[in-house]
């Protein structure tokens, strides 16, 4: 027996959707782009970026945790959608300290990628400047919190997937930060640079030492297109 | 473009040198100059933000420093972190890529300074008025030249786009190689209009040679002064603008030190602090502070090489170098005729790359065993480049010291004002019109970073103040 199906429509556009799919899971697969950075397929969504905020029957939801509701009416790629997406990549470029221009992960880094696709030229806010640290204790994995945008995905992946649970968050508010088994360095732990945690950062706040800028210019994930244009292209 | 947006483009890098370039001359009793004060007032603090971060992050980091030549920074830094990464020698096609990204930079960077920072002074007179006396006028009146000084300027920038990925700050060096190698594609696109690019060197060459010496009584004269000079060559003597080893030689052209190898650069090298410039004043060890101090760029590098190891190049040296029998030439504005020198031996080096099937190779990065401290020398455009970093086990730099090419000038630069204020300041302590656009010109022969800011549109914002033997200030013009 085929599995049942549910229809619900994004920006006036009929999508499919199997029963107990996420708005982000069935936009996905139809080849809709919803811009997003907390969210990895692999790993469970649990909506803490807010990048992917849709407004669904009028209400903002998430589209990473929220399910697919028949009939539903989503929008997405509205003006004020938009608007509120781009205040949200604002206000996490504003909170730490990203310099794209000596950034080993930029052109492969996807807060720049997603400030691209919003058209984001400039910030609005006024930068806060944080002190954050470094830790380059681990031999083959460096972590800077500088450009840490508290997406949780190497919290979750390490405890999920690498069932190591290596990294947890700390503090509160502004003081939120990505600790190390409570407040230890990289270098203390098991993590393995084989871990899936060390290959899920969208930015460059853990990064693989080393590596550095071996990729040139032009040959970069987002050099020539899009965030998003993987998905865009199966529609 | 509106006036507005004009202003702004010339304004902002000069608020980086505190708006403008500060001269203070201080006088004796007689109204004579005493000493001649260029204040260089930026502080960018490079030296210290770079502590903390990964090695293999600098030389994309330490570029940022300059956009003129970045590249610079960008190799020394490199040349630096190879060596922390444990590599002694590159792959020869990182060797080649990387050399070919430099001669680009070198070719570029030069290009800008004499046809659009120096052209107008040589063109129309020191005196000429400064509504003409800039790049506008030149394109007016001489628009061939206008054109090939962008022309050349964008081939430059090319060469570097090819091989670091971007025209400005871009990423090729890493430490222990390069992360590419140069197309069939890109290399066909530049061979396109190498042969154009050589014959417009050989004209600009030929400019700066027919100026000097049917300028010589001004030249000789024009703060002119004895000086040691110093600079890379290679170890059998050869200019080479990448890689080799220190020589210094004294006003006479004897060898100070030859081949000394630059990680030991501190054992020759030292830098002094003056309470009025937030530049330091680095001087050759064995002679001391007050008569060690030396001249880097282009009129150092012809004084101490042995020859140009490109036949073109090597012909105008041999002529350069006729005109004082083979002993170091001391005229500041000889520093035009040889920065054109090295523009052709430039664009004679990238014509051979590009005809190298080593540029095409696959081999790009090799690895070592981590070092904890190294330095990297390059000569840059306008002089020897020191890059000297420390880095822990963590690979963290822990120490950077960078002494950059305008600071190895910096006494060479205030004795050149002194030079010329002493000739045009006569007795009577007024500052005038003269003096502003004679200091400019000496100051502008040296291609300091600030000078960048200066020239584009004929007004170079400099502040000259007088001062008498009580220390009083008599005389203060600005020249916005």
């Amino acid at each position: 027996m085929s599995e049942k199906m549910i229809t619900f429509k994004i920006d006036g556009v009929e999508i499919k959707a199997k029963v107990g799919q996420t708005i982000m899971q069935a936009a996905d697969e139809a080849g809709v782009y919803i811009p997003r950075l907390c969210y990895l397929k692999d790993l469970t969504p649990h909506g803490s970026c807010r990048v992917c905020t849709v407004k669904v029957n009028g209400r903002c939801q998430t589209a990473c945790t929220e399910p697919a509701v028949d009939g539903a009416e989503v929008e997405n790629k509205t003006e004020e959608i938009e608007g509120i997406r781009r205040d949200i990549v604002d206000m996490l470029f504003v909170e730490g300290n990203h310099f794209c221009m000596f950034c080993e992960k930029s052109g492969n880094c996807e807060l720049q990628a997603e400030a691209y696709r919003l058209s984001i030229c400039a910030p609005k806010f006024p930068y806060l400047f944080p002190a954050r640290d470094l830790d380059g204790t681990h031999p083959d994995i460096f972590i800077d919190r500088n450009r840490c945008i508290l997406c949780g995905r190497c919290v979750n992946a390490s405890r999920d997937v690498d069932g190591k649970t290596v990294f947890e968050f700390v503090g509160r508010g502004s003081e939120k930060k990505v600790a190390v088994n409570a407040d230890a360095n990289l270098g203390d732990t098991n993590m393995a640079i084989t871990d899936k945690a060390a290959d899920v950062c969208p930015v460059g706040a853990i990064i693989k030492k080393r590596v550095g800028f071996a990729v040139p210019v032009g040959k970069r994930i987002y050099d020539e297109k899009p965030i998003g244009s993987d998905i865009e292209a199966k529609s | 473009m509106s006036d507005n947006n004009l202003k702004k483009i010339i304004i902002e890098p000069v608020t980086r040198v505190e708006g403008h370039g500060k001269v203070s001359l201080l006088l004796d009793e007689q109204n004579n100059v005493k000493q001649a004060r260029l204040h260089i007032v930026e502080f960018r603090g490079f030296e210290r933000f770079i502590v903390g971060r990964p090695y293999w992050e600098v030389p994309v980091l330490v570029q940022r420093l300059c956009g003129i030549c970045p590249v610079s920074h960008h190799l020394a830094a490199a040349k630096a972190m190879d060596i922390i990464a444990g590599v002694d020698e590159l792959t020869p096609t990182a060797e080649k890529m990387r050399r070919l990204m430099h001669y680009g930079q070198m070719f570029q960077s030069h290009a800008l300074h004499f046809f659009h920072l120096c052209s107008p002074d040589l063109l129309f007179g020191f005196d000429a008025d400064p509504a003409i006396r800039n790049v506008i006028g030149v394109a007016r009146k001489f628009p061939e030249l206008a054109v090939q000084g962008v022309m050349m300027r964008k081939y430059g920038q090319e060469i570097i786009k090819a091989t670091a990925g971007k025209k400005i700050h871009g990423t090729g060096a890493i430490p222990g190689g390069i992360n590419k190698n140069l197309s069939i594609e890109e290399r066909d696109f530049l061979l396109k209009d190498i042969d154009q690019m050589v014959e417009w060197s050989i004209g600009a060459v030929n400019i700066a040679k027919d100026y000097t010496l049917k300028n010589v009584d001004l030249a000789k004269s024009f703060g002119t002064f004895d000086s040691n000079h110093l600079g890379l060559v290679r170890e059998d003597g050869a200019m080479d603008l990448y890689h080799g080893n220190l020589r210094a030689v004294d006003k006479d052209g004897n060898k100070i030190f030859d081949q000394v190898n630059y990680k030991n650069y501190l054992d020759y090298i030292a830098e002094e602090v003056k309470d009025w410039s937030y530049m330091k004043f680095p001087f050759i060890k064995s002679i001391g502070p007050e008569n060690g101090w030396y001249r880097v760029g282009p009129l150092s590098r012809v004084n101490i090489c042995d020859f140009i190891d490109t036949p073109l190049a090597e012909k105008e040296r041999q002529e350069f170098m006729a005109i004082t029998g083979g002993k170091p030439n001391h005229m500041t504005l000889a520093y035009h005729w040889t920065r054109m020198i090295e523009t052709l031996h430039s664009i004679e080096k990238i014509k051979e790359l590009l005809n190298d099937p080593d540029l095409q190779g696959t081999d790009l990065v090799k690895i070592g065993k981590r070092r904890g401290e190294a330095v990297g020398l390059i000569e840059a455009p306008r002089g020897t480049l020191f890059h000297h970093y420390k880095v822990d086990e963590h690979d963290q730099v822990t120490m950077a010291n960078l002494i950059v090419s305008t600071t190895n000038n910096n006494t060479p630069m205030n004795t050149a004002v002194q030079k010329v204020a002493e000739e045009h300041l006569s007795g009577k302590p007024e500052i005038t019109e003269g003096l502003l656009n004679h200091i400019e010109v000496a100051i502008r022969a040296y291609d300091p970073c600030l000078s960048c800011a200066t020239h584009a549109m004929g007004k170079m914002p400099l502040i000259v103040s007088l001062f008498d033997h009580k220390g009083e200030l008599v005389d203060k013009k600005v020249k916005e």
